[in-house]
Parts: structure tokens; C-alpha cells; sequence
């Protein structure tokens, strides 16, 4: 079974909240990414997402949009990603990992030999920021047949027919974007995120992680009380880049996910 | 005028804005619901007499419409081969075909009721064709431009802040168009409910290449039949410069079912195709995802999108409208390339023989056109689009004249 599954089904047995935490692959450089993977892993980390960098990553804010300069001026690609997840798996073949990006290194690679090289590489489900379901069917297709999810933004401006089409399609969890705005936006507003949430409840079981704008414990607590799990991202991205070493980086996510996962957990 | 023309077997997009395989609506979800809204309030426009009644009359008091058909009579008998006439997109208000679209998108704000607009802009004049509506209709407006091209397009910065648009610098990536588009698209998704997005080129997620090209089509509906009465025929071919493409693409489609019409777009071949420095992704790109469509595209090996280089501002992107991805693929236009040099030699000799300063843009198109015009006899008439004046690009030209000479 695929571990986003897994992994979801076990949080729901214990009625546990799940926590998906971001860094891009390759920032600050290549020889971070795994260690940063398993200290996320060991910080109370349900699925990891790895942020596959673009030259024009257009849902950004500058946080992440400085994350993938900084990445690809290390001359990363999809193809050395996918081998750094091989080398995570050797140590940790339970912990899901979520591949989120554009959709152009996937056009370039090919459907089918991303979906074959990312399968073999332990990926577990992909999330194309620039794929909504209209597009979405040939990928979708590829995905299905080599057991990976593929993981839909919902909105604040998604209407309900759009939400039971995209809750269709969509395998593992729904992704909900708390805000109008690019990732590591200001706050969001929790009483709007509980009142779209009862849109989508109401049209699909499947699990809901809110994220965009949660930088926090308390706005993580505070969201975990309505939704299934809590995506942080530009905050872990940011305390990386401001550790200045591998070593600090480290310490710092520690300190930041160990606060985040009591709160969600209380 | 007439505003409409229903073409008898080319029916492209489809509903969900796909050219063949191209096109479509590649953007985040939040976006769509703004472009369910854009389609459905364009759909119902396009066939409402009283929009387009208010679109013409703008297009012939605000614009000057129509644009003059001009026979290039000195630069024709300079080339000694077929006759090549100018479509003066030039002498519009604002110096270029822009605002033809610019005026039919901020027609379309005023149905939405959104009160600001923004724009990106490469070399200002889409950026100044926003702002002098925007003026007009009292919207405010937000530029975003690549900090590059701030410094190549200085003048037209100052027009746009004359007009009173905000000018933003965009820092990220190559800092020129395609940054000013990932720039704009930021803003439109975090100000969703009161902005309106002018795309100022046939591309993007759909409805905007639709609609661009159908705002530009003027162009070629009055070509053709400014063509017919000078010279009592169709063009044998036409000729246009192409960056995104919405001049070329105004041009081309009212005679993309004249078969007998060869049709010619223009790329930028900086320093040469064979360096890698150009911008031409339709003579040496392959189909991906960019601005929220699948069209050509220059990339790297990684699928990471590469920097691109042109003298003229309005030419340097690395993708191009997914319709003329299209007609390359179906072979219905042929896309060619001219280098700086050659078009910088097409600038020169189209002041000094005619007295019109092209832009450099448009000079692409001049130097492709004065080439094929050699290789055709006498009585072949090629028409070319001069999209837009060169006066921003004096600059430009002052600087290369002056490290050459």
C-alpha cells in the first residue's frame, strides 16, 4: 500500500493530527537535503514534501521563490532529486514522501519515465502546483498505474461542484490553500478556513491538511482543531536559510517542528 | 467596421482553450475561478453588438483606427523584387498594436467591476498601453517589470509614471519579461476579487490567448481588406515578428483560410541560433508548460526554463502564444529567425529610406520581409506587420551605434 495511505490511516486509528513539512531539495545545496529529510522525519514529521525547484515558480512567495534560486544555482534536476530520495529511503523506507512542483520539469522528463524513475526511487505521490484537474488526466493515468497519489490544491475560490471533481480525482489527502495569496503569505484567517472546510467535508471523506500562512504552534494548533493536518513550509524553508550550517539548520528545525508537533498533538 | 468574422474551417481553441495539444489552463487553483469568470463574461460579450459598438468607436477616436496600409515604394525598389507594404500599427496612440488588446480587456474589467488592473511588460509598451487606459478609465494600475529591462526601457517607465501606474521592479530570475509575468500572476492570485490581470500577449492560461488574438485580429481584417482595394488581391505573403506573438497572431488569422496566403513568423535570433543566445522557441525549443499554457518553450535539460537574449526587449521570452505552437505544427505558418544584427541593418534602412523608425521588435519582421521580398519577383505583394515605432528604442540603437563606431 502506498505509505501516504499508510501513514494516514494509522494518524486516523489514533486520532492523531498529521504534520507534512516542506523544504526544497538541493537548498542550500545538495549535501543538506538528506539529513534535513530524516531530522524532519525525527522532529515529528508525518509525510515530507520535497519542493522540486523551478525557474519560475509563479505560486511562490519570495521565501520559497530564494529557496529554488538557491537550489538551482547548484544545477539540481528532477533526475538528482529522485536519486536523493533513493539514498533517504536507504534509512527510513516507512516515512511518505510528496514530490510538490511545476510542471514543466515533468513535461520535459516524460510521464512515463518520471512516474517509473520516481516509483523506483521510493516517491510516494506528487502535487503539480500547474496541473489542475482539467489538465490532469494524462498524468493522473501514469501515476495510477505505477501507485503513486497524486495530491489537488483546493481554494478558497473553489466552488463546490469543482471541489466533489477534484475530490474525484484526487488520492491520499486534499491539500487546502488558506489564503488567497503565494506560499508564506500573512496569516490566514481561521474562521474562513473552518467555513470552506465544511464545503469540503460535506463532499468527500478524504483527509484535509490546510496549509499557506501556518508559520506557527498556535496557528497550527488552532488549525489542526478543524482540519486533519497542517502543511508548514516557508517557515521551515526560512530557518534553514538562516542557520548559515547544515549543523545549526538541524538544531533549529528540531526546535521549530518538537514545538509544532506538541501543539498539534495536544 | 466590421468586428466579426467567423472562419469557415479553422475553429481553434476549444472549450477548454486547447490549440491541438497546446494551450489549455496550467495555473494553481486558486486562479481558477478568475478565469471561469473571464470566460464566461467574454463569451457573453463577443457576441453583444453594444460591447463591440463601444470597442470600435474607442479603436477609431482613441486609437486612430484604422492603421494606414502602406506601400514601402523606395524600400521595394531598394530590394528590386517583390513589393512590400507596411501595415502601420506604428501610428496607433501609444506607438504599437498593444492597445488594440489593452482597450478590449479594459472594456472587459469594467463588465467585471473591478476597480485595478496590473500588467506585465517587457519592452513598456504593453506597460504603457495599461497605463494610458487605465488613466483614461480612472482604474488604478500596477506594472510589473523586469529590473533589465527598466534599465534598456527607461523612457517608457517614465511615460507609464506620467500616467500615474505604479512601476514594479521585478528582481527574481533573468529580471525581464517572463519574471514580470510570474510577478503579475503573484499579485492576481493574492488580489483575486478586485484586480483585474491585462495579459498583454497571446499567451497564458486560456481564455487570454483567445481573446488577445481576437482583440489584434483588427489588424489583419483591416489588412486584408486594405490589401484587396491597393492592389485588387490578397497578400502573397504575410510577415510578422514574433515574441509572444499577438501582433503576428492579429495579423495571421483573418487569412489563415486563405491557403494561397503564406504566412511568416518571425523569431528572434539574437546573436544567432547556433550560440544559444536567441529567443526563438518555435526554431529551437520543444513543447512544455509556462504561464499557465503547453506551448514551445526554451529550456534547459532539466525542464528549468533558460534566459533568453534579444536586442529588442519586446522579443526576449522564452515561450510564445500556444496557437502559433499550433499553426507550426499543422505547417500553416512558417517560423523563421533574424539575428540583432540583421535587424538592427532593417531599422537603419527602413529610416533612412522611408523615414519610419520601427521598433526594434517590428525591425525583425522588416529584415525577414526585405529577404524574402529579394527571392520573389515584382508582382508578388508581401505585407508586413510594423507593429510599433522604434522612438523607445533610440537609446538602444545610440548605444550600439556608438560602441560600433
Amino acid at each position: 500500500m502506498n505509505r501516504i495511505q499508510v501513514t494516514l490511516d494509522k494518524l486516523a486509528a489514533e486520532n492523531r493530527k498529521a504534520l507534512v513539512s516542506y523544504i526544497v531539495a538541493g537548498d542550500p545545496d545538495l549535501a543538506s537535503t538528506v539529513p534535513l529529510m530524516h531530522q524532519l522525519v525525527k522532529s515529528g514529521t508525518d509525510i515530507i514534501e520535497i519542493g522540486v525547484p523551478f525557474s519560475d515558480p509563479s505560486a511562490e512567495g519570495p521565501t520559497i521563490q530564494r529557496a529554488h534560486e538557491r537550489a538551482l544555482a547548484n544545477k539540481i534536476g528532477l533526475g538528482q532529486i529522485l536519486e536523493l530520495i533513493k539514498e533517504f529511503r536507504k534509512q527510513d523506507s516507512s516515512t511518505p514522501v510528496l514530490l510538490m512542483g511545476y510542471a514543466n520539469p515533468i513535461e520535459w522528463m516524460g510521464y512515463a519515465r518520471f512516474c517509473l524513475t520516481a516509483k523506483e526511487a521510493g516517491v510516494d505521490g506528487a502535487l503539480t502546483v500547474d496541473i489542475p484537474p482539467e489538465e490532469a488526466a494524462p498524468l493522473n493515468e501514469v501515476l495510477e498505474e505505477n501507485g503513486l497519489f497524486n495530491v489537488f490544491l483546493l481554494a478558497p475560490t473553489t466552488t463546490d461542484d469543482r471541489i466533489s471533481a477534484i475530490a474525484n480525482m484526487a488520492s491520499g489527502f486534499l491539500y487546502y490553500v488558506s489564503l488567497k495569496g503565494v506560499t508564506g503569505a500573512a496569516s490566514l484567517d481561521i474562521a474562513s478556513v473552518e467555513e470552506k472546510l465544511s464545503h469540503i467535508r460535506a463532499r468527500t471523506q478524504l483527509p484535509v491538511c490546510v496549509g499557506f500562512g501556518i508559520k506557527d504552534a498556535a496557528t497550527a494548533k488552532s488549525v489542526v482543531a478543524i482540519a486533519d493536518g497542517v502543511v508548514i513550509g516557508s517557515a521551515i524553508v526560512d530557518t534553514v536559510f538562516k542557520s548559515g550550517s547544515l549543523e545549526k539548520a538541524l538544531i533549529a528545525v528540531d526546535d521549530l517542528l518538537t514545538r509544532i508537533r506538541a501543539a498539534i498533538d495536544e | 467596421m466590421e468586428t466579426t468574422e467567423k472562419s469557415s474551417n479553422y475553429q481553434a481553441p476549444d472549450e477548454l482553450g486547447r490549440f491541438g495539444p497546446y494551450g489549455g489552463r496550467y495555473v494553481s487553483e486558486t486562479l481558477i475561478h478568475a478565469l471561469d469568470e473571464l470566460k464566461e463574461i467574454y463569451n457573453r460579450l463577443k457576441d453583444d453588438k453594444d460591447f463591440f459598438a463601444e470597442l470600435d468607436y474607442d479603436l477609431a477616436h482613441y486609437v486612430g483606427r484604422p492603421s494606414p496600409l502602406y506601400f514601402a515604394e523606395h524600400l521595394t525598389q531598394k530590394i528590386g523584387g517583390a513589393q512590400i507594404f507596411l501595415k502601420r500599427e506604428d501610428l496607433n496612440h501609444t506607438g504599437a498594436h498593444k492597445i488594440n488588446n489593452t482597450i478590449g480587456q479594459a472594456l472587459l474589467a469594467k463588465h467585471t467591476g473591478k476597480k485595478r488592473i496590473i500588467a506585465e511588460t517587457g519592452a513598456g509598451q504593453h506597460g504603457v498601453a495599461s497605463a494610458t487606459i487605465a488613466a483614461r478609465l480612472g482604474l488604478e494600475c500596477v506594472v510589473y517589470m523586469g529590473e533589465e529591462d527598466i534599465r534598456r526601457q527607461a523612457m517608457n517607465v517614465y511615460r507609464m509614471k506620467l500616467l500615474g501606474a505604479t512601476v514594479v521592479p521585478v528582481t527574481s530570475g533573468s529580471r525581464t519579461l517572463k519574471d514580470a509575468m510570474n510577478e503579475a500572476l503573484r499579485d492576481w492570485v493574492t488580489n483575486v476579487d478586485t484586480t483585474f490581470y491585462i495579459i498583454g500577449t497571446a499567451a497564458g492560461p486560456h481564455p487570454y490567448p483567445q481573446l488577445v488574438r481576437d482583440f489584434q485580429a483588427v489588424i489583419g481584417r483591416e489588412a486584408r481588406a486594405q490589401c484587396l482595394e491597393m492592389t485588387g488581391r490578397l497578400p502573397d505573403a504575410l510577415v510578422a515578428c514574433v515574441g509572444g506573438g499577438s501582433n503576428a497572431i492579429g495579423l495571421f488569422h483573418p487569412f489563415i483560410n486563405d491557403a494561397d496566403v503564406e504566412m511568416f513568423g518571425v523569431e528572434a535570433g539574437g546573436h544567432g541560433i547556433e550560440t544559444g543566445q536567441h529567443a526563438a522557441p518555435l526554431s529551437s525549443g520543444k513543447p512544455g508548460v509556462l504561464h499557465g499554457n503547453k506551448t514551445y518553450l526554451m529550456a534547459d535539460d532539466n525542464g528549468q526554463i533558460i534566459e533568453t537574449h534579444s536586442v529588442s526587449a519586446g522579443l526576449d521570452y522564452p515561450g510564445v502564444g500556444p496557437e502559433h505552437s499550433w499553426l507550426k505544427d499543422m505547417g500553416r505558418v512558417s517560423y523563421v529567425s533574424v539575428t540583432d544584427d540583421e535587424a538592427l541593418n532593417a531599422f537603419s534602412q527602413l529610416t533612412r529610406v522611408e523615414g519610419i523608425i520601427p521598433a526594434l521588435e517590428s525591425s525583425h519582421a522588416v529584415a525577414y520581409a526585405t529577404k524574402l521580398a529579394a527571392e520573389r519577383g515584382k508582382d508578388q505583394v508581401i505585407l508586413v506587420n510594423l507593429s510599433g515605432r522604434g522612438d523607445k528604442d533610440i537609446h538602444t540603437v545610440a548605444e550600439i551605434d556608438g560602441i560600433q563606431g
